[in-house]
């Protein structure tokens, strides 16, 4: 039992990640509300950058920045991964302004953001 | 130390494309960006072409290195005759799509948006030709997510609530395909601590002969797979597509079915043929599931077009069922296979844009009807795109001196070899021919019967139509009496994947 509450404490950040993760995934596909649909996306993004950024960590090292000198690689954690979190990071702000711009555009005509009911009316403007 | 010329062609390509896009931006008549498009996309298909060429004789696979940086710590771009004859296609596609949709372009969007669409396209391209050559995992998730960006952004173009509705169905999907997509590259990234496709390769063999972190591995796979499976609208993820490619203008809809979604699956089929190998992947049973639900799809696809009464959402199912045949060849798992499923690509990229296309002419000599029932005798109206229809229709269901055959050809060759699935592929090839044949007949013999609904006002000629679908329409006949040229290609530039 002792084991398994420490290997939980020294992967804390892997497995919130991944309920992190479940939690963006399944609200992305069955949110009916198109904001909440949005922050879904977010949380989703988000919880992978948390865990890139958990496995760039290395316990006891300084940010990749050079000081005094110091040119070891030992002194330093893994800078890839915080590059990789950054061009994500990119990534998912683009792609929600786009998201928000489509919903508002999408208030605008029809003055709802549940998406079911945007369905329906879109289906009674069709007949 | 000079590179050979022909090295820079693909990284010039992709920067072509993007400045050109930029560029737009300054212009404010949708007509000069047009031209500034189909120009662009022409020269890159005439770089690819010479590239195809270069490679396909050198029998040469190069890497370009980004800004110097060696590897493992630089980019990469990687290019044999395979990318580069896919690159070619890609962008002679998107060049011709926008020829033979501009006059509906210009009447579907707004006059000060169309720059914007035309931004948005080379953009799109810029990102298809990036996939199909980069040799580092995570530009290929970046390149996804532009793909999808811009894709939604020319689903939305005409910019009626009905569009809008479909291109957030789209997204949706699309963020939920590449976030699994990402996921799988960070876990690869963590396990491997490679981001390049060379390196991975190397680490992933390591570990495989050690037998250590196998489920990991599979999850990976898994997870890849299914990233590009809803993103590529293989059954059972296809809801989205036909409202987003059937609502879409003319060259959105042809650019969209014919290209985008295959761009993905090239990107898939380079990372288990460079990363997992095909052997691995195959022990990993992935290429069942492949397999399983490329048969249902192309099966489901045509079902579902049968039923359909809408013209270009009738194509855009159709499309599901011929993604459907792309993933029967590469779950047969051999390199036979893969090399039908390639050729399946190539053809499809010629075929389902005509068709849109032509469709498209008809709707609007019918004064925009959809539904096949209003469209009958639209064909007599424009002879020349009632044609190239039927040309694509029969090239669809499998005629042979068609592009078709030889895909059908291939596929059940290729399963010949592999006795647990040969029924089931022969089956569903068949099965799968004849529902082709009750959806495209009955609509070609539509399209032809003399009705009430035909306009009689004389429409004025449209040569870019035309040009552009006659040029669509030589490559379908092209790609199905010349085969055997283009099979070797694809194996040799398989070949040099490995």
């Amino acid at each position: 039992m002792k084991e398994f509450f420490t290997t939980v404490i020294s992967y804390r950040f892997e497995i919130a990640a991944m309920v992190l993760f479940g939690i963006g995934f399944i609200n992305l596909l069955l949110q009916r509300n198109l904001i909440r649909k949005i922050i879904a996306f977010n949380v989703m993004d988000s919880s992978v950058f948390l865990f890139l950024a958990a496995q760039g960590y290395i316990q006891g090292r300084i940010a990749p920045m050079i000081v005094n000198g110091d040119l070891s690689a030992a002194t330093y954690i893994n800078p890839i991964p915080s590059g990789l979190v950054l061009t994500g990071i990119v990534v998912s702000v683009s792609v929600s302004a786009f998201f928000l711009a489509l919903v508002q555009r999408l208030y605008k005509k029809y003055g709802t953001i549940d998406f079911d009911e945007i369905m329906t009316l879109a289906k009674k403007e069709a007949e | 130390m000079m590179l050979p010329w022909y090295q820079n062609i693909p990284f010039a390509s992709i920067f072509l494309l993007m400045i050109a896009g930029v560029l737009m931006l300054l212009m404010k008549r949708g007509k000069s960006a047009f031209i500034l498009a189909f120009t662009v996309s022409l020269t890159v298909a005439a770089l690819s072409a010479v590239l195809t060429v270069a490679l396909y004789t050198g029998n040469e696979r190069f890497v370009y290195t980004m800004g110097e940086f060696p590897a493992p710590w630089g980019n990469e771009l990687a290019a044999g005759p395979l990318e580069a004859l896919l690159a070619f296609m890609f962008s002679m596609g998107v060049a011709l799509s926008l020829l033979g949709g501009r006059s509906d372009a210009a009447n579907d969007i707004l006059a000060p948006k169309q720059s914007i669409f035309y931004l948005m396209m080379c953009e799109l391209t810029a990102a298809m030709l990036a996939l199909t050559y980069t040799n580092d995992i995570f530009t290929g998730y970046v390149f996804i997510e532009i793909s999808t960006l811009s894709a939604c952004s020319i689903v939305m173009a005409r910019d009626t609530a009905k569009t809008i509705v479909a291109t957030i169905r789209y997204l949706v999907i699309s963020l939920l395909g590449s976030g699994l997509f990402l996921i799988g590259v960070v876990m690869l990234y963590c396990i491997t601590g490679h981001l390049l496709i060379p390196q991975l390769g190397e680490k992933i063999a390591e570990l495989v002969a050690t037998g250590t972190y196998t489920e990991p591995l599979t999850i990976v796979a898994g997870l890849l797979f299914i990233g590009v499976a809803i993103k590529s609208a293989l059954f059972p993820f296809y809801a989205w597509l036909p409202f987003a490619h059937g609502g879409a203008t003319t060259s959105s809809s042809a650019v969209l079915s014919g290209l985008v979604l295959k761009s993905y699956i090239i990107l898939l089929v380079k990372l288990f043929y460079e990363v997992f190998t095909i052997e691995v992947i195959r022990s990993l049973k992935v290429t069942n599931i492949m397999f399983a639900f490329g048969v249902i799809g192309m099966l489901v696809g045509s079902w579902r077009a049968i039923k359909e009464e809408h013209i270009k959402r009738m194509l855009a199912y159709s499309s599901v069922s011929q993604v459907g045949y792309i993933f029967m060849g590469l779950g047969l798992g051999t390199n036979l296979g893969v090399a039908a499923a390639f050729y399946q690509i190539l053809v499809h990229a010629a075929t389902k844009p005509m068709l849109f296309i032509s469709a498209g002419r008809l709707i609007d000599v019918q004064g925009h009807e959809k539904s096949l029932y209003r469209l009958r005798g639209a064909a007599r109206s424009d002879p020349l795109a009632g044609v190239l229809f039927t040309l694509g229709a029969l090239s669809m269901i499998g005629l042979p001196l068609l592009a078709g055959f030889i895909v059908k050809f291939g596929l059940a060759s290729a399963s010949l070899i592999n006795p647990h699935r040969m029924w089931i592929a022969l089956g569903a090839l068949v099965v799968s021919t004849v529902l082709n044949a009750l959806y495209y007949l009955p609509a070609v013999i539509a399209l032809w019967t003399p009705s009430g609904f035909m306009v009689r006002v004389k429409q004025p000629r449209d040569w870019r139509f035309a040009v552009s679908a006659s040029a669509f329409g030589a490559f379908v006949v092209l790609l199905g009496v010349s085969c055997l040229p283009v099979i070797d290609l694809i194996e040799n530039g398989l070949a040099l994947w490995t």
